[in-house]
């Protein structure tokens, strides 16, 4: 390693213009290690203590595997539904001035800030049956709250200020311009937006939803006041693990939480590949 | 395709852009729109592409009033400063965009869009680069794919917005001349809106100098730059120095000189005289002409230009001078321009005059409006 990084004309102390990529590279490095890398060890090293016969056990456990797909699958729909309708909410923001825009803009960043169990009592209040909402519903056979139905609410809620805040800069740098040419080579308004508005705001659309769907995923405190979190039906994995945790049954804690770290990190990995491509491919900014 | 602008009036919140301006352009005319910025030269433009709505007139193209069609049916071919290509689109698939959004029942077929576009590249001496995306050229060839773009269309008229302002000196020089010969080679009507007087008269059959949302004067190259017309063209087009003047009976008038240029049967009153640098004689000793002190000098290219202080009031005016002259700080020189106009003050009429060897009559000019 050291010797190809010599060769390659490598050398630690290298003058340079921004000085101090020695000291910021190490704090970065022990940064990562304290804070993200060696609890993430942690789990992987506990989950290996348990043999992998036990491991496969409790990972293709039916309530497991039920688990993880309500998380999951919940987690992608309402990722899936933030791309959408974040998107719109961006470009409503960015391209139009209308008396109350920064009221709005500011509400979008309210998902950050609340307490999420907050933002889970308060949507199940409107959402139950007898809520606001629920009660309007209901009538119509539709349930809201205590369904997996609820959990994708919740997620949505969580998920839109991720899309927006970084959907809004690239919609921000796109010229008029290429509106305007696109107008002026005949382009119908909606052939504009799905053919040269929509691909450029690919990257960015594709980094909120790894957000929103990540975030998701991990989701908990909005989540288990909506869900009703009954077993095989709207259990999220992260709720799992508390379970298990209050049963003492650690092992089986670290290895659904293994199991989600290596399946978040396989999908994270996939959308960043993705980027990298089309970065490599349509240059600076895409 | 012929092009009409009848009284075009196009106003920004209340805040006039254009005052009126009308305009006729003939098929296959090469025109500049030149002026200063806020001229409302690319305003004008956008008019004719529908990228804005006039507030008051029409624009016909041919026969057909055009004014209330959208852009996408005006069919005309647009270049942008900043180029505006998409750049997630290959280079071919940016020229054949605008074959591609057709209709399905116009639409050529594939082969046939990218064979277009592989001979639009040629014409524009891109070949070879069909798979690059834009921000793998260089900003004349991103241009060069723009104009490629607007021309696959088959635009009636071909709209260009400061096409070179973005690039540096040489490559400017080397795609105007290439405009042209494009120009010659497909004929289409082409309106390119340009601050760039060099651009204007070197490229163009006729230039429109426009200023404050006004026409000012309509002309060939010569016609701007020999003749021009107001106050505003003489200083805007080429070098020009300007000398406040009085005229009295007949003759021209600094606070206390006579300055041997008479203008037969003018009206008396504050002027101003325009004349340029360049087309001055230089006079030994003064009954009747311009003389000054030697206030400044430098050297331009093949010449030497100095300028004078004129007169108690001091008021400074430039002229060339032979690079031996000896220009020295202080002393005087004499001149009497070749060439020259006056316009007085309350810009209400001009008075041309020729040289002193009334090679021109004195007639005297009404300016409209302003």
């Amino acid at each position: 390693m050291t010797a190809t990084l010599a060769a390659a004309g490598w050398r630690p102390r290298k003058p340079s213009v921004i000085p101090g990529f020695g000291l910021t590279l190490g704090f970065t490095l022990a940064y990562l290690s304290l804070i993200v890398l060696i609890p993430l060890a942690g789990i992987v090293w506990r989950s290996a203590a348990l043999g992998w016969p036990r491991f496969w056990a409790i990972a293709t456990d039916e309530r497991t595997l039920q688990a993880l797909k309500v998380s999951f699958g919940t987690a992608l729909v309402a990722a899936l539904v933030n791309v959408f309708f974040g998107t719109i909410v961006a470009w409503v923001l960015v391209r139009y001035r209308f008396p109350g825009r920064r009221i709005i803009d500011a509400m979008v960043d309210l998902p950050f800030a609340l307490p999420t169990a907050v933002a889970g009592i308060a949507l199940t209040a409107i959402y139950a049956p007898n809520g606001w909402i629920g009660s309007l519903l209901t009538p119509l056979g539709v349930k809201i709250a205590f369904t997996p139905v609820g959990i994708v609410i919740a997620l949505i809620f969580i998920g839109l200020p991720f899309v927006v805040r970084t959907v809004e800069p690239l919609i921000e740098e796109i010229d008029a311009e290429v509106e305007e040419a696109a107008a002026t080579l005949g382009a119908k308004r909606l052939q504009t937006i799905s053919r040269v508005l929509l691909p450029a705001l690919a990257p960015a659309i594709l980094t909120g939803f790894a957000l929103a769907f990540a975030r998701g995923v991990g989701e908990y405190g909005s989540v288990i006041f909506i869900a009703g979190n009954i077993p095989y039906v709207s259990e999220i994995a992260p709720l799992l693990i508390v379970i298990r945790l209050e049963e003492f049954d650690y092992a089986a804690a670290t290895a659904i939480a293994a199991i989600m770290l290596a399946l978040s990190f396989a999908m994270l990995l996939v959308i960043n590949l993705i980027q990298a491509w089309s970065r490599r491919r349509f240059g600076h900014g895409a | 395709m012929d092009l009409s602008i009848r009284r075009v009036r196009k106003e920004f919140d209340h805040f006039p852009a254009l005052h009126d301006v009308s305009l006729d352009i003939s098929s296959g005319e090469l025109i500049a729109l030149l002026g200063p910025s806020g001229s409302g030269k690319t305003t004008l433009l956008r008019l004719i592409a529908g990228l804005e709505s006039p507030t008051a007139g029409a624009i016909f193209f041919g026969e057909e009033d055009a004014s209330h069609k959208s852009v996408q049916e005006r069919h005309v071919g647009f270049v942008f400063q900043h180029y505006a290509l998409f750049r997630h689109m290959t280079v071919a698939e940016n020229v054949g965009f605008g074959l591609k959004v057709r209709p399905s029942a116009l639409r050529p077929p594939k082969a046939e869009i990218r064979r277009r576009a592989a001979e639009l590249l040629d014409l524009v001496q891109l070949s070879g680069l069909e798979k690059r995306y834009p921000h793998q050229l260089s900003g004349g060839q991103r241009q060069r794919v723009a104009l490629a773009r607007a021309l696959a269309i088959e635009p009636l008229v071909l709209l260009l917005d400061e096409p070179f302002g973005a690039l540096d000196a040489q490559v400017r020089r080397e795609l105007r001349r290439w405009l042209r010969e494009i120009h010659e080679a497909t004929g289409h009507t082409t309106v390119f809106v340009t601050h760039d007087q060099e651009e204007a008269l070197e490229l163009a059959d006729r230039v429109v100098v426009m200023s404050q949302g006004r026409i000012e004067q309509v002309g060939t190259a010569d016609e701007v730059y020999d003749e021009p017309n107001s106050p505003f063209v003489y200083g805007f087009i080429g070098d020009s120095s300007a000398l406040p003047v009085r005229v009295e009976n007949g003759q021209l008038w600094t606070q206390d000189r006579m300055l041997g240029l008479s203008l037969p049967g003018a009206p008396d009153g504050e002027a101003v005289l325009y004349f340029r640098p360049h087309d001055v004689e230089l006079v030994d000793g003064c009954g009747g002409c311009i003389a000054g002190t030697v206030a400044a000098s430098r050297r331009v290219a093949g010449t030497r230009r100095v300028e004078l202080e004129i007169g108690g009031e001091r008021a400074r005016v430039e002229i060339e001078v032979p690079l031996d002259h000896r220009a020295s700080e202080k002393s005087r020189i004499a001149f009497k321009p070749r060439r020259w106009k006056v316009f007085y003050r309350d810009g209400v009429k001009a008075a041309p005059k020729s040289p002193h060897a009334q090679a021109h009559e004195g007639r005297i000019l009404a300016l409209t409006g302003a």
